[in-house]
């Protein structure tokens, strides 16, 4: 049976309202097979990649990348998987529900939430199908270039002093969260997401209110979103309302059937061909690209061109940077811009004066951890975490 | 226009009803309507009534395309809805659904 929810048009004069608007009679055509996309215009968004409607999924432009290192809120990518999506939320009378293996079960106002001493943090928030669309041979899912990432600032209460004042109970093994969007089928698994208990109590795993300073985009969580520091945004519960400790490993569809990564250090099979063995998808890898071009720009000969881009990995900050102008031959070391902390958008420049012809620009980052990017692609059947040296083709004459 | 533009005509709105706005302001979101549409095709209006219960055509639409998304690729794409998402189909429509994506996409 279907519930097909009726969308509720506010209509209160009370209500502070983010009115239709019309889409946007363009197009851009991203560089993968079948990647025509319309330009969509939402309520609190400038124009973006439309994916799909309903439910809404919104790829960043990559010229945002461009801009800073801290993504706007009004170009943060949005990407539910429920039809189901609130769209009318008081956020005097929003509560968060802490339940579960806990001492003292919680429900919490947003201005309770606001009174707790805060936190801030610059993270990056990635979709772990980002850049699905290069996956060669392509796979099902959601087509996205390389635009369904973003950086933001987000200030919050840490989960950590959350659970303390609830008091977790011994024996507690995870911690499950869960949000306002509803499925719309019955049978549909309701999007729920788990984190062991340990890594919920780090005291990174933080409650946000606040992106780049200001209230959370309604398409981006608001009121509250769960912020995990270096780790896919599928753990980042928009909406946040449910946060339930239990004392087992969840087995909600979006956990244990979904979202799953081969077990081996790549996180990939040959291309394909399925893995043996699967785990939750966990960190970034490390990945980096240069913003200040395109493929198949045109740029002046003999002339000075500063080479601009970002970098980031799962959590351990950004080493080193090296970007070749000859396909890969040689490598130069780039300047690594200001550290807005090991999860957050690293920029960097390289200035470089190129002789009339053509180039095939990489880009490689090397984390603090250890880890850098392929050469060549990895694959695995569900489109995750690419992560290969970017190439970008120009022209100099 | 931006937000406080609309909470600034929200609070006109409040003054000129002569309501007393206290604590009561949700606050709204429309979506603008889907303007994906599915091609023409055999079994259109199954397709449309059962796909189009949980997402808009433009999941369709958005797939890869070539040899290896043909049949083959739409069947299992159909049995994940139903396996998988719990997709309500009867069926006798599945048929009927892999050959409008066969043929259309």
């Amino acid at each position: 049976m279907i519930n097909r929810r009726t969308l509720i048009q506010g209509s209160s004069a009370l209500a502070a309202a983010f009115g239709p608007l019309q889409a946007l009679a363009q197009t851009v055509k991203l560089p993968i097979g079948n990647g025509d996309r319309p330009l969509v215009k939402y309520p609190q968004k400038r124009p973006m990649i439309g994916l799909t409607s309903r439910p809404p999924q919104l790829e960043t432009p990559f010229a945002v990348f461009n801009e800073g290192a801290i993504t706007p809120n009004d170009a943060f990518f949005v990407r539910y998987h429920l039809a189901g999506i609130p769209l009318e939320i008081d956020p005097d009378t929003f509560t968060v529900e802490v339940k579960g293996k806990v001492d003292k079960p919680l429900k919490l106002s947003l201005a309770a939430l606001k009174s707790m001493p805060s936190v801030e943090i610059v993270a990056v928030n990635q979709c772990s199908g980002n850049s699905r669309g290069f996956f060669e041979p392509r796979v099902a899912g959601g087509q996205s270039a390389n635009g369904a990432m973003g950086n933001a600032r987000w200030k919050g209460v840490p989960l950590k002093a959350i659970l303390a004042q609830a008091g977790v109970q011994a024996g507690a093994k995870q911690v499950t969260f869960n949000g306002l969007d509803t499925p719309v089928a019955d049978k549909t698994p309701d999007f729920v997401k788990a984190l062991d208990i340990d890594h919920a109590r780090d005291g990174e795993v933080m409650l946000a209110y606040a992106m780049n300073g200001q209230d959370i985009p309604f398409l981006n969580g608001f009121p509250l979103r769960l912020v995990v520091p270096g780790y896919y945004g599928t753990y980042w519960m928009k909406h946040l309302s449910e946060i339930n400790v239990i004392d087992t490993v969840f087995d909600g569809f979006w956990m244990k059937t979904a979202y799953r990564i081969p077990d081996n250090d790549c996180a990939c099979t040959e291309p394909g061909t399925p893995p043996k063995t699967t785990i939750p998808i966990g960190r970034f890898s490390v990945r980096s690209f240069i913003t200040s071009l395109t493929d198949g720009a045109k740029i002046k000969a003999a002339g000075a061109t500063v080479l601009k881009g970002i970098a980031f990995d799962g959590g351990t900050g950004i080493k080193d940077v090296a970007v070749s102008t000859d396909g890969g031959k040689s490598w130069q070391p780039a300047k690594l811009g200001q550290d807005l902390g090991k999860y957050s958008f690293r920029e960097w420049t390289l200035p470089v004066t190129l002789a009339a012809g053509t180039y095939a620009l990489k880009v490689r980052a090397t984390s603090n951890g250890g880890k850098t990017q392929p050469m060549e692609p990895l694959w695995n059947p569900a489109g995750y975490m690419r992560n290969v040296v970017e190439t970008v083709n120009v022209a100099a004459a | 226009m931006n937000r406080s533009t609309l909470l600034t005509l929200a609070g006109f709105a409040t003054l000129a009803l002569g309501l007393v706005a206290v604590n009561a302001k949700p606050v709204t979101y429309t979506l603008p309507d889907d303007t994906a549409v599915l091609k023409p095709g055999p079994n259109l209006d199954v397709v449309q009534g059962n796909c189009g219960a949980c997402h808009s055509a433009d999941y369709i639409q958005t797939q890869p395309r070539g040899p290896k998304f043909s049949k083959d690729f739409w069947q299992a794409e159909v049995t994940k809805m139903i396996n998988v998402y719990g997709a309500p189909i009867e069926p006798g429509d599945v048929p009927k659904i892999v050959d409008y994506l066969t043929a259309a996409y």
